[in-house]
């Protein structure tokens, strides 16, 4: 099975069918509504780009969500000011994302470690400031970027008479809403897992690795690692702004708030709870975010009432009182304590567990778990 | 292991037909669920969804606005005194739910921030089946998710929201505010200000940096100015800012005599309590006292504030010292409820709670055109407001405006605003085309 899955058209198969099956299978988890299965997808796009930085070349960026919400506004102008069409306001997206990472990261690359982290979130938060207050007539500071009725939206006024009320995101008719949203971000998540897993196994992928275990000896070997770590950071920022511009595609509102050192720190909270460097983890880590941010914060004490409605009244009510801590406002909490247990215990996130559980149960198929590709690159800083 | 061989062309078939396979169901499903509008009610009941800010800078308004919903759900479903349905001039609620449905609800946190209460809202729409959204502590929110409503179809009834964009230039045919706005503040405000200031004053604004604040700002620029006031600026501040210090140090050498504090919430508790810490009060400049005006107020501010809050002047959409039968109804049942008064953020809720219920009654069906149709141009009395209209062209309630002061001598806790004038709804009504918009359809949306 495990050699199976290591091969190109099975994992892609499998991962295929896991992603677009979605819906079924997390109906009995409560998490089988659009707009959530949506993020799942947006997310997991948007940790996997980390990945590639973080997980290959152990460079960890710190203002990874500036790229989110670049990507976001330049879709929201692409809807605002050409079509309602979504795939223009993907390119935009991506290729802003991209010129932006182009930038940042060639200007904080020529330092490593935490002094590189330190410039990236200086920078996210710069792009945060310009956004939230100075770039006000570009970004409708905390507002948020919104569609009007007064946009010139040139292509599509040029084809048809605009409608009454405000148009939807579309592709070529087909509404980007509800769950046709969530299967176009499920095909984009796809491709995205085909392009990451084709970088993991590539000789450019070896190369970023080597220069995670080892930096300089890799430059007095005679290589220049600097346009390798530049394509690395450049390459995960248009995986954020694709993210971003599918946020924007789902849900044509753009807001400063998206770009914010917490949301570049819960990428890198996705990343480590689900696996760093490894190929699925970071996807898996997103999900469990996304689930205790939507799903846990709406627990309030009557959903518990009846959740524990099989206990006896006095049982009832302390169960309650000490569960509510860990729910509604409280979810913090709970993902606090879940990601200290993960640090502590697998340092390898959920992909490690995974593992060690393969590893008792599955033992004596004769693959030693450092031969497998997914093995967690240990990191040498 | 026996190896499969596999084509990539026959990876694209299987993929292709695994792909059908699974939309297949989906179009079932949908068609299965096919009602004549979004989140029809089936069952036995009917689910609202309201949406505060349970964190952040406005949480304190949040934790009330929902007190006064689940009151509200109460008095629907018949349960304690049935509150303002007794004094409201609308007869059509009979306290067995709404069109005999049991109303239930469910409750997510806005955060203050636009996406979180978009994905809050849309978890309520998709998830939990809710019929309407209401709440919001801030108009950038309140915004956000009217939009949001427009596009599913289904009614947003705004909680306290104050800026002249929600009913203004971004009105939408399924967003409703009961609370009054800017402009009404600029309008009541303004002969209160000459009166007790005087003509010739420069006036510094401090504005929260968002839709609200700008309007706000700009309504009472315009009333001020119209007296003769001189505008010396008018900053920005982030909204949760926390320390105000560094946008209050300028003001002093300004050469303005009044700082108005387009803030509100904590931000607005923070930013008076350091302008007073900084004494500017106790200051004259151009021979006059240095006066701080609050544009909007409420009685959870002025808790907050404590002692500086004293001699300050604002408006307010309510107060619960207010004698009438629906004021005195409302807050008797909430006060035993919850064991102290409500705010204005809770009277506004709780009255469009109510007022969704009845139309809903009124229309005979929970379908959002005809609900709608009940509330445009719906005049009723008895929520506290006095008589009350909800006008057709931009869905802004009319009604009196409160002018209020810090109170000096304060007998109780609660007891902290004083109304100076009570100025009536002729006086704060103007013309819904001033600020541009369209409502746009009402049609009604599947989901």
């Amino acid at each position: 099975m495990k050699q199976m899955l290591s091969r190109e058209p099975f994992a892609l198969l499998a991962f295929s069918l896991v992603i677009l099956t979605m819906p079924i299978w997390l109906a009995p988890l409560g998490a089988n509504y659009p707009d959530l299965l949506q993020k799942f997808t947006i997310y997991a796009i948007f940790a996997m780009g980390f990945n590639i930085l973080f997980g290959l070349t152990g460079y960890l960026s710190f203002g990874h969500a500036a790229f989110l919400g670049i990507g976001s506004y330049a879709a929201v102008w692409s809807f605002k000011l050409f079509t309602m069409n979504v795939l223009p306001a993907l390119f935009f997206g991506v290729a802003f994302s991209g010129l932006f990472a182009l930038l940042i990261g060639f200007i904080s690359l020529r330092r490593s470690g935490i002094y590189f982290s330190i410039l990236t979130l200086a920078f996210a938060q710069m792009c945060y400031n310009l956004a939230y207050s100075v770039l006000t007539p570009i970004t409708n500071g905390e507002t948020g970027l919104q569609l009007t009725l007064q946009d010139p939206r040139i292509i599509d006024r040029a084809l048809a008479e605009p409608g009454k009320g405000l148009p939807s995101t579309e592709l070529f008719g087909l509404s980007m809403s509800g769950y046709s949203g969530f299967y176009f971000c499920a095909v984009v998540l796809i491709v995205c897992f085909f392009i990451s897993r084709r970088i993991f196994y590539s000789p450019f992928g070896l190369t970023l690795r080597g220069i995670k275990s080892n930096q300089s000896r890799m430059n007095y070997t005679g290589f220049n690692t600097r346009p390798y770590t530049l394509t690395a950071f450049v390459i995960s920022g248009m995986f954020a702004g694709l993210a971003g511009s599918l946020l924007a595609v789902t849900d044509p509102l753009a807001g400063a708030e998206r770009m914010q050192w917490t949301a570049s720190g819960e990428v890198v909270l996705m990343t480590i709870l689900g696996g760093v460097g490894t190929l699925i983890g970071p996807m898996l880590g997103a999900w469990i975010i996304k689930y205790f941010e939507n799903i846990f914060s709406a627990f309030n004490p009557e959903t518990l009432q009846s959740f524990f409605s099989f206990l006896p009244e006095g049982l009832r009510t302390v169960a309650v009182d000490v569960s509510s801590l860990f729910v509604g406002e409280g979810w913090h909490l709970t993902l606090g304590v879940l990601f200290m247990l993960i640090v502590i215990f697998l340092p390898g996130g959920v992909m490690e567990g995974w593992r060690r559980i393969t590893r008792r149960f599955g033992g004596g198929s004769g693959t030693k778990p450092a031969s497998s590709p997914n093995a967690a690159v240990q990191p040498a800083e | 292991m026996s190896r499969l061989t596999m084509t990539r062309r026959g990876l694209l078939k299987a993929g292709a037909a695994s792909g059908v396979a699974l939309a297949a169901p989906m179009s079932f499903i949908r068609g299965a669920h096919a009602a004549d509008f979004c989140n029809m009610p089936t069952g036995s009941s009917v689910t609202l969804g309201f949406n505060v800010p349970q964190t952040g800078a406005y949480a304190d308004e949040g934790a009330d606005e929902l007190r006064a919903y689940k009151l509200a759900v109460k008095h629907l479903n018949g349960e304690g005194d049935g509150g303002m349905l007794n004094t409201f001039t609308s007869k059509a609620l009979k306290g067995n739910g709404v069109l005999g449905k049991k109303v239930e609800y469910v409750t997510g946190d806005t955060q203050t921030k636009s996406d979180a209460a978009r994905a809050s809202a849309k978890r309520m729409i998709e998830k939990d089946g809710a019929i309407m959204i209401t709440g919001g502590s801030s108009s950038g929110v309140a915004v956000a998710v009217q939009g949001l409503c427009q596009e599913t179809g289904v009614i947003f009834m705004a909680g306290l929201t104050h800026s002249n964009d929600t009913t203004g230039k971004d009105k939408k045919r399924y967003g409703f505010r009961h609370f009054f706005n800017a402009y009404q503040s600029g309008l009541a405000l303004g002969p209160i200000l000459a009166d007790q200031l005087g003509k010739e004053r420069s006036a510094y604004h401090l504005t929260a940096d968002y839709n609200w604040g700008w309007t706000q700002e700009e309504s009472i620029k315009n009333t001020t100015e119209g007296l003769g006031w001189n505008t010396v600026n008018a900053v920005r501040t982030p909204l949760g800012a926390g320390d105000f210090s560094q946008y209050l140090t300028p003001v002093l050498n300004s050469g303005a005599d009044v700082l108005i504090l387009n803030h509100y919430g904590k931000d607005m508790v923070n930013s008076l309590t350091q302008a007073v810490q900084f004494g500017m009060r106790a200051k004259q400049v151009n021979g006059k006292d240095f006066e701080i005006v609050v544009p909007l107020f409420s009685r959870l501010m002025a808790q907050g504030a404590g002692e500086n809050i004293k001699g300050i002047l604002g408006t307010t959409n309510w107060n619960w010292s207010l004698q009438d039968a629906g004021s005195t109804a409302f807050v008797k049942s909430f006060g035993q409820e919850y064991g102290f008064p409500p705010s204005q953020a809770a009277q506004t809720c709780y009255v469009q709670t109510l007022l969704y219920a009845d139309a809903c009654e009124r229309a005979g069906t929970f379908a959002p055109p005809q609900v709608i149709a009940a509330l445009e141009g719906f005049e009723f009395d008895g929520m506290g407001n006095g008589k009350t209209l909800y006008r057709a062209a931009d869905h802004q309630c009319m009604k009196d405006v409160l002018v209020v002061r810090g109170n000096e001598n304060a007998t109780s806790q609660f007891d902290l605003l004083e109304v100076v004038k009570i100025v009536p709804r002729d006086q704060v009504t103007y013309d819904p085309a001033i600020f541009g918009g369209d409502l746009g359809p009402a049609d009604a949306k599947a989901c």
